[in-house]
């Protein structure tokens, strides 16, 4: 090994350390606090292993060209914070419509607006689900630790590869600027997951063709199929329809390809919830505030878990339901006014009290807040 | 006669998109279609394989021309085909990539895409059909409605100035500029073959008949009527050169307007960073 394996990083050098594992080989961005890091060593990185980055002129130019990479064949990324984020919404949805695999990484910060450029925030994870217009079906991952995001990102692009579609990372300022030691994986140790090719003769490719399990091989350009790609409602053949009955089979199969395989995508982590009567959830920067929160209680004998979300959409109801099923409150914390909570809300029984702990005034939440929180509910 | 009108359609033929049903969404005599044969002419002209052709394209009527033909073609979002078109050109640069646009999609909305793609001179080639309105929303006001003249949204006639697509586009530092009418077509199917083998950001302007909109609103007639307008009025580089100012006025001065072959293009000094960087 020509490069050591244990590294001191920031949470956003981990990221593109995941991306390049998973492949990664363009990068478009603009430059926004505090995500700006990520384009920094990307511009650095990726001509030493003979891929691209490009700064463009803002960040709907970044997300129009890293679809227009994807469609070329190269896995791609782009990364920004909550401004970047609500500009790139056009053309994310395009990425929706025309099923291109590609990872969007949102370093969150305070908003609305410019809001709070370097203060950690939550407030985006709606947005990740909701954030550009139609019916569609979103998937969004969030590590909590510099550690986390390696693989979480390696997942970001594999479910992107896997779903043919957008997947949002979820960092957070903290995560992205804090240092952590990180072990970086070893060739081989991690899956990474490339897009299905086609195999059909050229004259006989169905571009969005309805397989058994929604997805549609993907070919590079230059492999001999010529397609067309558009982000008006289209037929299985890729061209524009207005039959009532191939639009509500395309807008089917963007929700469907991801909502059969929930259970795939969905991935959270669960300490000392077996006999749970109280549980924190939380993702993000976070659970780790939760999980020590929920130690310092059992070691004085109270019965509390946490449920860490790795994946935060699409939301598994059916999981959270069966993990909370001794639990008779729940306790969510989140650094916004309240969004996952509602979430949570939906997926358990009347009989259970939901507590919100949120804060939104740019700082984080200490496991002493959280102990006083359970304080009041034990 | 009839067999070189018969090879004629059979170059059409081969390049028209297969399995894409006609006729198109276009009103019958819209200039698209003259700019869309002037096109494929050139590409056979050229011999380029079909597979390395990269027809990237924004929102309006003139966006919709790529789906037609047997290009890999990316039909995008309103005013970005340039951001797009940039992605894939940097992915794969041995591919020619072709953007095509309307003054509205290009100027409008992605105005600031097109100057930072003549910026970089990143080798695109970018044809401008320049109707001079909004076709597809139905004749609203774009950035080259000349002053005074009427749109849905400028009913007292327009009280803007106008955008020079050329100007703009040499100022901003693009390397092969030219523009052609709808009416010269010969001239416009050389000059796409110049911009198509052009290294570095290259635009063909092409004045264009809307007379379903610009046309009726401005009582230019019908699509004939509009194309006699464009020849009456066009006036070649040469001959430009010996007019005055007042001379020129309301006139299209047509040929090619400005050609740098020594500037060097993006993905090519880009590659140079990669081999001098590289493990
Ligand atoms: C973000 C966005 N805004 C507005 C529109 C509506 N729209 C569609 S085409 C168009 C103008 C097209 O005009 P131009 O580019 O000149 O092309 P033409 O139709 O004349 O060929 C507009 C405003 C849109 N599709 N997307
Ligand atoms: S509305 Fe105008 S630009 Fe659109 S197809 Fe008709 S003539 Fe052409």
């Amino acid at each position: 090994m020509d490069r050591p394996t244990k590294r001191l990083l920031q949470g956003n050098g981990a990221c593109v350390e995941g991306a390049i594992y998973a492949g990664m080989r363009f990068y478009a961005g603009y430059p926004i606090t505090p995500s700006t890091e990520i384009a920094e060593l990307c511009a650095r990185q990726l001509p030493r292993i003979g891929g691209r980055f490009i700064q463009m002129e803002d960040e709907i130019a970044s997300m129009a060209a890293i679809v227009g990479a994807s469609v070329s064949g190269l896995k791609t990324m782009t990364a920004t914070s909550g401004p970047g984020y609500s500009l790139m919404q056009e053309n994310i949805g395009y990425a929706y419509m025309t099923e291109t695999p590609c990872v969007i990484v949102n370093v969150q910060r305070g908003g609305p607006s410019t809001g709070l450029p370097t203060k950690v925030s939550q407030s985006d994870t709606m947005q990740a689900r909701w954030g550009t217009h139609g019916d569609y079906n979103a998937i969004a991952v969030a590590p909590s630790s510099v550690g986390d995001t390696v693989p979480e990102t390696i997942r970001a692009f594999n479910l992107a590869e896997r779903f043919r579609t957008p997947v949002t990372l979820l960092l957070d300022e903290v995560i992205g600027h804090m240092r952590e030691m990180v072990t970086l994986p070893q060739p081989g140790e991690y899956e990474v997951f490339n897009r299905v090719k086609p195999t059909a003769r050229p004259e006989d490719f169905v571009p969005f063709e309805l397989t058994p399990n929604l997805v549609s091989p993907m070919p590079a350009y230059r492999e001999g199929y010529r397609y067309n790609v558009t982000g008006l409602t289209h037929d299985p053949m890729g061209f524009a329809t207005n039959r009532a009955d191939e639009i509500a089979v395309k807008l089917d199969k963007l929700t469907n390809k991801i909502d059969n395989f929930k259970e795939e995508i969905f991935k959270s982590r669960a300490e000392m919830m077996d006999d749970a009567e109280v549980a924190f959830v939380s993702y993000g920067s976070v659970s780790r505030a939760t999980l020590q929160a929920a130690s310092l209680a059992r070691q004085a004998g109270f019965k509390v878990g946490s449920i860490q979300l790795y994946t935060i959409w699409p939301f598994d109801y059916d999981t959270i339901r069966k993990l909370c099923s001794r639990c008779r409150c729940v306790i969510v914390a989140e650094l916004n006014m309240g969004q996952i909570v509602h979430e949570v809300e939906k997926a358990l029984p009347e009989n259970v009290e939901i507590q919100p702990m949120l804060r939104y005034d740019g700082e984080i939440i200490t496991p002493e807040q959280l102990l006083a929180r359970l304080e009041e509910v034990i | 006669m009839a067999t070189v009108e018969k090879q004629k359609s059979d170059v059409m033929l081969n390049y028209l998109r297969p399995r894409k049903k006609f006729p198109s969404v276009w009103c019958p005599g819209c200039g698209n279609g003259i700019v869309m044969g002037a096109f494929i002419r050139a590409v056979d002209k050229l011999g380029y394989s079909k597979d390395d052709i990269a027809m990237v394209s924004g929102i309006g009527c003139t966006s919709r021309m790529p789906v037609y033909m047997d290009f890999n073609s990316l039909h995008t979002t309103h005013g970005r085909a340039l951001a797009f078109a940039t992605g894939v050109k940097f992915a794969q640069p041995d591919m020619k990539v072709v953007v095509i646009t309307g003054d509205g999609d290009a100027l409008a909305i992605g105005g600031n895409h097109f100057i930072h793609a003549c910026r970089r001179n990143i080798d695109i080639t970018t044809i401008l059909i320049n109707n001079y309105i909004y076709g597809m929303t139905g004749g609203q006001g774009s950035p080259t409605t000349p002053g005074g003249s009427y749109s849905t949204t400028t009913p007292y006639g327009n009280v803007e100035k106008h955008f020079e697509p050329c100007h703009l586009a040499i100022g901003a530092g693009a390397s092969f500029v030219g523009r052609a009418t709808v009416y010269h077509y010969p001239q416009l199917e050389k000059m796409i073959m110049q911009a198509l083998e052009h290294k570095g950001f290259s635009l063909v302007e092409v004045i264009s008949n809307c007379h379903t909109y610009f046309g009726r609103l401005n009582r230019q007639g019908d699509a004939t009527a509009m194309l006699r307008f464009f020849k009456e009025r066009s006036v070649t580089t040469a001959r430009a050169k010996n007019m005055t100012a007042e001379e020129l006025e309301n006139k299209y001065v047509i040929g090619n307007l400005h050609e740098d072959n020594e500037k060097t293009e993006f993905c090519d000094e880009y590659q140079k960073v990669v081999d001098a960087h590289k493990a």
